[in-house]
């Protein structure tokens, strides 16, 4: 039964939630750049019925081009799946799988809503209810970073091994940043586990917007104390999961201006899909991880969540599919700004790149723990012990900014 | 040539931190997201745009209206007011083609003609849409001012021989043209 409800929750969470949200980031994806750049974009995609003999194409909703990714998913699968002679065959092969499956894997720790009841079983709307829920998106979600330098490395060319080096240090160098900049995070709720956190911030405020539920252990003072360093680790956190997700302004792995299609190059039909795919799904669940720990999941906010947890119909408590849906459409809307971020900002150089991610990241999310700590410890510690704290923050944030400063080589004047 | 020395502009504390640069590229962006749903972009209305950012879309909406008079479509042959062909198949256009699209056969017009005294008229002329560049030479070269490029430019077909434009196609696209050239007339 306990397995049955396991498969059922996979297959609905993972194949019905998570995988459609793919093709609709990629629909929303071409349409908001359109509008952007003050075009039209795919519009015109019905479900074709005149093929069946009715009389009109039936477009979903009255919006057309809705099929749009359907019909790309299409031609992608009628594309020659053409594998070059000099590649290396089963590595080849593997890669693709590769990054999609951990994208898809992280998933799974991914608190959707409260816990919906059915016929008196009450189950809660998340695949694997973790205690390392962040330690565990972050160990699967950085094997992503396998498919795609195993894609470079067994193209056997040029472009993709380039992209693939490139992505493999921007991994690495963005990891750091991305693990350290949620340790204020986890320091302020005391929890790994993502539900818990995801049901504090329901009842005291969300992390970034913490204005009810105020009590004697979350007094109001203490929370908005507590919002700068949120703040900055939203900051690093946000921009290193677009680095991780290889998106742009950190889309170097696959810069069409230098390695021509990057590490994808020698790839073609639904090889090159799979890519496609992993990059949206990693897109979808980095959106998810960052609105769970920042933004308060699935909560609606100003104290209404145990009101609508409660929401039943007879035996069946629906309350967790309106948590899901708020949940899904906060998602989307960070996807828009994932898109947004996209066409405002052009790409970096890579040497900015790993510059931003070793010189300004890890230090920054480096001083925000012990600002965090400090912050979190303070009610507990005599004033004197506080203070000093304070000072010796300072001292250690100007050295480090001194130390950033002067390690800065200025290029050389060119002279004529 | 002199070496130019760049000058750097000097940021600010404020342009240093990046941040609100960002800001504005995201106020610009979404300006632009706004006004074109709004239909309201720069320049939406000289582009007679359907309402959402400056494309016309296509099938719907056509350029015909918005097409200026120097318009280079397909090129076509015309008829004078009588009805008389106005070519008189010298072949200039025919030589003047640049990608040589155009193809001519010239005939004789029998004497028992009202038109005998032009004594020429094409029996073929063909023009290979494919080929055609659309660069109105052969409407500069035509003494007798037949050959005219119009504003048709859906000029569509499912293989090789149908774009291909033979004298009927040609006076068909082309028409009646009145004025101008009066040399054969008699009456005037």
């Amino acid at each position: 039964m306990i397995l049955l409800i396991i498969l059922i929750k996979i297959i609905a969470l993972t194949f019905f939630v998570v995988l459609p949200l793919v093709p609709m980031s990629v629909f929303f994806e071409r349409r908001f750049s359109a509008i952007i750049q003050d075009r039209v974009g795919p519009n015109r995609v019905g479900i074709p019925l005149t093929l069946f003999g009715f009389k009109k194409d039936c477009s979903i909703l009255g919006i057309g081009g809705l099929v749009q990714p359907i019909a790309d998913g299409i031609k992608l699968f009628l594309k020659e799946d053409f594998t070059p002679k000099h590649v290396r065959k089963a590595f080849y092969w593997l890669a693709p799988a590769l990054t999609v499956a951990p994208a898809l894997i992280t998933a799974c720790a991914i608190p959707f809503g409260t816990p919906i009841s059915l016929f008196g079983y009450t189950e809660k709307l998340v695949i694997a209810d973790i205690d390392i829920g962040p330690l565990f998106i972050f160990a699967v979600a950085s094997l992503t970073v396998y498919g795609i330098a195993i894609a470079g490395w067994a193209s056997n060319s040029k472009f993709p091994f380039l992209g693939g080096v490139r992505s493999t240090a921007q991994m690495i160098s963005y990891e750091i940043a991305l693990g350290l900049s949620i340790i204020p995070v986890l320091l302020y709720f005391g929890e790994l586990n993502l539900s818990s956190i995801v049901q504090q911030q329901a009842e005291h405020g969300w992390l970034l917007l913490p204005l009810w539920g105020h009590d004697a252990t979350h007094t109001l003072a203490s929370k908005l104390l507590f919002w700068f360093p949120a703040a900055i680790s939203f900051l690093i956190f946000t921009i290193s999961i677009f680095a991780e997700t290889n998106r742009m302004p950190f889309d170097l792995p696959e810069c069409e201006t230098e390695l021509v299609g990057g590490y994808h190059t020698e790839y073609s039909s639904m090889k090159f899909a799979l890519f496609f795919m992993g990059e949206y799904a990693a897109m979808v669940v980095g959106s998810a991880l960052i609105i769970t720990l920042f933004l308060g999941g699935w909560s609606l906010g100003f104290g209404t969540d145990s009101w609508i947890s409660e929401l039943s119909i007879g035996g069946f408590g629906f309350g967790g599919l309106v948590h899901m849906g708020i949940f899904l459409a906060k998602v989307v809307a960070f996807i828009l700004f994932f898109i947004l971020v996209r066409w405002t900002i052009p790409r970096f150089r890579y040497d900015q790149l790993m510059k931003l991610g070793w010189v300004i990241f890890f230090e920054a999310a480096l001083v925000n723990v012990f600002l965090a700590a400090l912050i979190v410890a303070a009610p507990h510690l005599a004033a004197a012990i506080t203070a000093i704290g304070a000072v010796l923050l300072i001292i250690v944030t100007a050295a480090i900014i001194w130390v950033a400063r002067v390690s800065e080589t200025k290029p050389p004047i060119l002279r004529a | 040539m002199a070496v130019v020395k760049l000058q750097r502009p000097k940021l600010g504390p404020g342009e240093q931190i990046y941040l609100t640069a960002l800001l504005k590229g995201f106020i610009l962006t979404m300006t632009h997201a706004v006004k074109s749903l709004l239909g309201k972009s720069m320049g939406a209305k000289g582009l007679a745009s359907s309402g959402l950012g400056v494309t016309m879309q296509y099938p719907e909406q056509t350029w015909d209206a918005h097409l200026p008079e120097y318009y280079r479509g397909a090129p076509a042959l015309v008829t004078d007011e009588q009805g008389r062909e106005r070519c008189v198949s010298c072949q200039l256009c025919e030589f003047i083609c640049p990608p040589k699209a155009i193809r001519i056969v010239p005939g004789e017009i029998p004497s028992d003609d009202p038109w005998a005294k032009v004594e020429k008229r094409p029996v073929e002329f063909d023009i290979d849409m494919i080929r055609c560049i659309y660069c109105g030479m052969c409407e500069e070269v035509c003494p007798e001012q037949a050959i005219y490029l119009r504003k048709d430019y859906v000029i569509t077909g499912l293989n090789r021989k149908e774009m291909v434009h033979d004298k009927d196609k040609l006076y068909q696209i082309g028409g009646v043209r009145t004025g101008l050239v009066n040399k054969w007339n008699e009456l005037k």
